[in-house]
Order: C-alpha cells, then structure tokens, then sequence
C-alpha cells in the first residue's frame, strides 16, 4: 500500500476524536495543538510589544525633556539610553514582528487554510516555542544583570558589541546575543514546520494555486528566513566567542574585520524585513477579498512578484553599508538591486489596488487596518528609494530621516499588519466578535500619531539630527527651538499613540468573553478556516474539506451568493 | 496526556515522506550556516597570505584518514538502510553502531590532533586562522556527536522494527555531514 492510499484509508475511517478533556497543563502550557501554540506565541509576542512600547516611551521622553525626571522610570542615564534603545529595536523585531506575525499567524492558520488538522510535526512545534519562551526569559534576565542590558545597538557592530569597555554592558552583551541565537533556532524549527506542513497536508484537491495567499507568503517568509540566517547564526558564535573568550574575529588590531559582522547581519537583516513583511501582505490581500467582495486581482503574479523579491532580497544587504568603507563601485551595483527590488513590492501594491478597484467596499475594522497598510507602507517604500541611492545615502546615513523610513515600514507590518490580522481572524480564534465602533476609535486612534510622530522625524532627519545621541542639548546646531518643538511633538504623539491601545486592550478582553456570538464564517469568505467551527476544537474540522476551487471566488457572475467557499462542490 | 500523531503527519500530496521532506530542510538551513563560515573564512584567507604558514601545522594525514573513516561510516549508513528496507533488523542495527563505531573514531583522531596542536601552542588565540580551524571543525565535531546520539536512539527503534524510515533520515544528515567535511579538508588540511 504506497503512502497516499493509506493516508485515504486512515482519512476515511476517520471521525470525531473522542479524546478526553486535558488538564490545565497539557492544554495551555505544554500542548501540542497548532493553535494553542499559536496563542502562547501571540500572546508573549503582544507582553514584548508593551515592553517594548514602554522603552520607546522612555527614551522619547528624554529626548523631549532631556535630563528630566520620566514618570514611570526616573531619569535616564546614558547607560540606560543606549540600553533602552538598543532593546526596544531588538524586541520590536526578533520579539514582537516575528512571533505575531510568523509565529502566531502561521501556527494558527497553516493547518487551518490547507484543510488538516495540525502541524505536521506538533511536537517539533512546542519545542519551538518553548525554546522562543526560553529566549524571551534570557533577554529579560539581561536587563538585571550588572552593567544592565545590552547597550550597542540592536545591529551589534562591532568593535562596539565586542568589547565591554566600550559598550559597558559586559553581561548584558552575551545575553542578548544568547538570547537573539535562541530566538533564531525557535524559528527555524517553526519553520522547517511551517513549509513542510503546506508541501505535504494540503486537503485533497487543493493544488499550488489553490493554496491562500497567506500561506504562500507565510511559507516563502520562512524559505527566507531559513536561506538567510545560517551566515549571522555562525557570525554571532565568533562574536561571542569575541565578547566572552577574546578571539579576534572582528578586532582589526590582529588581523579581524569589524565589517564582515556588517555583511553577516546585513545578509540576514535585509531579507529578514521581507520575512516579516510578506505575511502581513499575505493578510492584507485575504482581507482586501473579503471586503470588496472581488477577486485578487493576478493571483499568480502577486506569488511571481513575491518570488522575484525574496530572491533579490539576497543581493541588496551592501545598501546598509554605504559609509561603512565598502569599494564605491560595490555601492552602485547594490544601488542598482536596491532600486531593482522596489519593482515587484510595487507591484504587488499594485495588485492590491486593482483589486480594490470597482469592489463593493466594506469599512469594517480589518479593513480600514489594511487600506492603512497599503497607505504608510507606500510612503515607506518610497522614501526607501531615497536610501537605496547611494549618493543621498551618505549624507542621509545614521539620520533620523532613516530611523523614520524605517518606522514607516515596520511600523505598517508589525502593528498595522497584527491588528489587520486581529480583527479580522479574531471571530475565528475565540468564537466571537470584537465591537466595531471601539476598533474604528483604536483604528484612527493608532494611525493618526502614528503618522504625527514619524513625519517630524523625516524633517529632523533631512536637518542632519544623528540618530543615536543621547542628549541634543550638547549639540548647539540641533538644540534650536524649531527642531525641539517637533521633538517634542513627536513625543506626545508617541504618547497618544501608546494611550490608544488602552481600549483596544479592553475590547480584545471583553470581546473573548463577551463579545456577540460569531458563527462559522461571519465575513462570509472563502478560505477553509471559515468553515470549521469557531473556535475550532482539537482536531480543527468535524470532516475534512476537500477543495474544489481557488480561494478568491467573490462575486462570481450566474451565483446567488456572492461568495464561492473552497469545499462546496458547486 | 499519550501523544498521538495527528493525520496530518500521514499525509503527503508531494508523495515525499513528510520525514524525508523535513530533513532535506534541516540539511538546507544547516548548509547556509556551514556555508557563511567558511566563505568568511576562505575571504579572510584570500587577504592573509601569511596563514599558508599557520595551516602548514595542521596534520594532512590525520585528516586524510578522517576522510577516509567518515567516507567509510557513511558507506556503513546506506547499508543500515539497505538493511531495514528489507526488514533485515539484526544487519541494519549492527550497521548503525558501525558508522557510530566511525564517528568514534574520527572524534578520536581528532582529539589527538588538537591535544598535539595546542602542546604545540597553537590555541584558539593564537591568531583567526586558528580561531576559525577550532570553531569551524568544533562545530562539525558537534554535529557529528549530534549524529552519533541519534543514531543510537534510532537503533533502539530498529531493533524492535519501528521507525524505520528514520534510518533514511539519519542517513541523510550523516552524508551531510560528511560532505561538510570534504569541504573543510582541503580548506584547512591541504591549502597551504
């Protein structure tokens, strides 16, 4: 009997497990259900984003006020500054966009948009997390260690990350390290999963094409990831054997090179914002669809695009180093990639828009969260062009013109691209609706600051304002009036922002509890998730969908209803 | 709460293995990590003529036998899975602890030749070639360890006749290993 026809024989006779009720431990600390894994990654990932949020709140208070005492932390000391923004970069990143936006989203949706009932390996699963939780409880011990957390910058150049005697953090250095490497073999556990799964679970009948968006960007996000941190993984092991032991891999004085760490971290950091950023893009489109009851528009060339970027991905790392002494006709092949690669993200904008395009637009919560995402994530895009070019680079190079082009990217992936995906599969995960009005208060409580702070940045930016400096009152050309009014514009902006996600704190909570009743499929869609229960038991569907037809069948012309569900046979 | 597999582990609409499927990830994730070392290591070569001198120190015929003796356990692997294919328990147990019979002894030849090389004052800081000839075969010796202890776990299934497709899989790591190995070799033992 060859593998398929046994794997039918098991399926046919398969009915509704009679497993008997868990214990509190097996079913929320050590389970090995997708989407309770998917739930512990979500929810340590949304604890991270408030650490987080926190010391962006610090350090924006003592840029506004410096010296002065910040409520809820003392005054800020140049230790704890660099500290501070050294981990609030790092924990937004390795802590917060890659667990909610891999971890979370594709533990909770692979199985249930391919149509089976879990991971493939789900005890490869919980050890990824548990490895994850690990990494978590290594960097939140580094902030109590002597000397504080790790202080030279979430990119950890060296000779700055080597030696303590610069970054004065000689045990928070190696931690955060440890805790980053730990953070790295979570993933790439998750990973090997993740792309396993969909290569081989697909529920009878669905095809490459058939496969939703989402997860095909979740998956290519994880080819991503697993082709790319290989080279920083064996790159951290030397700089920790330089912190810790006193190898000289980056100290030039006996023959190392402090830029090859660039190359390394480079290699992985560029593609590692297409990792992130292509699950938020697959969410987007699966709520675009829905929303304006269409079609997405060239399904096929938005999966053609997003290959095309995630190969060029690989050969544009260099634009991040255009000061660092690289040969400058090295910086104009990489200007060349850089710009080369704006092409298919464009592209696949474009896509996006044309399925707008003509919809019957509904502006529910998830919605407006996605339109948003198209909006900054454009103005994000677009001042990277300026960056990519290596003669404005140089004069733009460690400015906040950067920082802010930074933000208005991640900052629509990680935050947007989470509450897009919240709102819209909340209904799934917990059986019931979040309130409408509250999201749409959160929505234009979110966004406007959020643009509030970060566009006073690109001004400051483009007036030569360095990004890592602690005080600028002790420098007297960034000390005027003009500048520090919009520093601390955009601090209260930061403020307002942060004070916003009270009530969507309160609605999420309430909503799980008390929230209206949701159904099956609420939104009427398409995808399989939508015809298992909610919230869907152990074991996901109560028969198995086969599927009979691509995900996006909105509005077929001749049909009563005006959306096609991929497992009805006609 | 007994573990039991869920149906999704028994399907495979790329009729691969979901084993199989899996461990030629692992292989790719751990060849781009082997594979950013030693390229920063051959680029550090290129720009230090001088490390011709230190890699002169290295045993050419240790590693030559290495060679030879992982080549050997690698030989020994497809007959374990020759052997379980055909449900032959007894061979394809007794061909697991060869090859770990092989991986012994290349850690054994190794040991010797790092004992002799820092007796001789060539330690991890002696200078980066040394620094990237410890960490870089170090960490093929971890995954040859690595290898060795899942091979034993794997014979423990092999001897009451379950899991025997993990043969294939282990397999498969254990050749990867090896050709990691013929890429370090010249790189460290010969070039000098």
């Amino acid at each position: 009997m060859t593998m398929a026809e046994s794997t039918a024989a098991t399926e046919s006779s398969h009915e509704v497990h009679h497993h008997k009720e868990p214990d509190f431990w097996s079913k929320y600390v050590f389970s090995t259900d997708h989407k309770m894994i998917g739930m512990q990654y979500m929810f340590t990932g949304i604890v991270m984003a408030l650490i987080g949020g926190y010391m962006a709140y610090v350090f924006r208070m003592q840029l506004a006020y410096p010296g002065e005492h910040v409520p809820g932390f003392g005054t800020v000391t140049p230790l704890a500054y660099n500290s501070l923004i050294t981990n609030h970069g790092a924990i937004m990143i390795f802590w917060v966009a890659m667990p909610i936006l891999i971890a979370a989203l594709g533990n909770f949706l692979i199985p249930l948009m391919i149509g089976c009932d879990d991971m493939v390996f789900p005890r490869i699963n919980r050890l990824s997390y548990q490895i994850f939780l690990i990494s978590v409880i290594v960097l939140i011990s580094s902030f109590f260690v002597p000397g504080g957390g790790f202080g030279g910058a979430w990119t950890a150049y060296p000779p700055l990350s080597a030696q303590s005697q610069y970054n004065l953090t000689p045990f928070g250095a190696p931690l955060w390290l440890l805790a980053v490497a730990l953070e790295f073999v979570a993933f790439l556990l998750g990973g090997i999963n993740f792309i396993t799964t969909t290569m081989n679970a697909r529920a009878k009948g669905m095809k490459m094409y058939d496969i939703p968006i989402m997860v095909w960007m979740i998956v290519i996000a994880s080819l991503l990831f697993m082709a790319s941190v290989g080279p920083l993984i064996a790159g951290a092991v030397m700089l920790l054997f330089d912190q810790t032991l006193g190898t000289t891999f980056y100290n030039p004085e006996n023959g190392g090179d402090p830029v090859l760490w660039q190359h390394l971290f480079w290699f992985f950091g560029h593609p590692e914002v297409y990792v992130v950023l292509l699950p938020a893009m697959g969410a987007v489109a699966e709520v675009i669809c829905v929303f304006s009851r269409k079609k997405l528009f060239a399904y096929k060339t938005i999966l053609y695009t997003t290959f095309a970027t995630g190969i060029l991905s690989f050969f544009v790392w260099a634009h991040h180093q255009f000061i660092a002494g690289i040969d400058p006709r090295m910086a104009h092949v990489f200007t060349v990639t850089t710009v080369i690669i704006s092409i298919p993200i464009a592209e696949m904008l474009f896509c996006y828009i044309a399925t707008l395009f003509g919809g019957s637009i509904e502006l529910r919560t998830p919605m407006l969260f996605a339109l948003a995402f198209l909006a900054e994530f454009l103005i994000g895009g677009v001042t990277g062009i300026y960056l990519g070019s290596s003669g404005m680079d140089i004069y733009f190079h460690d400015t906040y013109f950067v920082l802010a082009h930074f933000h208005y990217t991640f900052f629509p992936i990680a935050i947007i691209g989470f509450f897009t995906s919240i709102y819209y599969w909340f209904p799934k995960m917990f059986g019931r609706m979040m309130n409408e009005t509250w999201g749409k208060i959160h929505f234009w409580g979110t966004i406007i600051p959020f643009n509030c702070i970060f566009l006073p940045l690109f001004v400051l930016g483009m007036a030569g304002q360095h990004r890592r400096i602690y005080n600028f009152k002790n420098f007297p050309d960034l000390a005027t009036p003009d500048l520090h009014n919009l520093r601390i514009f955009a601090t209260w902006s930061a403020v307002v922002m942060l004070v916003f996600q009270i009530p969507f704190m309160i609605n999420f909570m309430v909503s799980i509890f008390r929230g209206k009743k949701a159904g099956k499929n609420p939104w009427k869609a398409n995808t399989l998730e939508w015809t298992a229960p909610s919230p869907p038991p152990h074991g996901n569907f109560k028969e198995l969908p086969v599927v009979y037809r691509p995900p996006y069948e909105y509005s077929v012309p001749g049909r009563e209803k005006d959306y096609w569900p991929q497992n009805e046979p006609n | 709460m007994a573990f039991t597999a869920p149906l999704a582990t028994a399907r495979s609409a790329t009729d691969i293995p979901t084993g199989r499927l899996a461990t030629w990830w692992v292989v790719v994730s751990e060849i781009v990590i082997f594979g950013g070392l030693v390229v920063c290591y051959i680029m550090f070569r290129l720009h230090h003529t001088d490390w011709a001198e230190h890699a002169s120190h290295t045993s050419t015929t240790a590693g030559a036998f290495n060679t030879f003796v992982l080549l050997t356990s690698s030989l020994f692997i497809v007959l374990a899975h020759q052997a379980a294919s055909a449900r032959d328990l007894k061979k394809a147990f007794r061909y697991i602890w060869f090859t770990i019979g092989g991986g012994c002894i290349f850690l054994v030849v190794k040991s010797i030749e790092w004992t002799n090389e820092i007796s001789h004052g060539y330690t991890l800081f002696t200078n980066n070639f040394w620094s990237f000839y410890y960490v870089t075969t170090g960490l093929h010796g971890l995954h040859v360890i690595a290898g060795m202890v899942i091979m034993a776990i794997i014979s423990i299934g092999v001897k009451k006749g379950e899991h025997l497709p993990r043969v294939e899989y282990i397999g498969i790591y254990w050749h990867f290993v090896d050709i990691v190995w013929l890429f370090l070799f010249p790189l460290f033992y010969i070039a000098k």
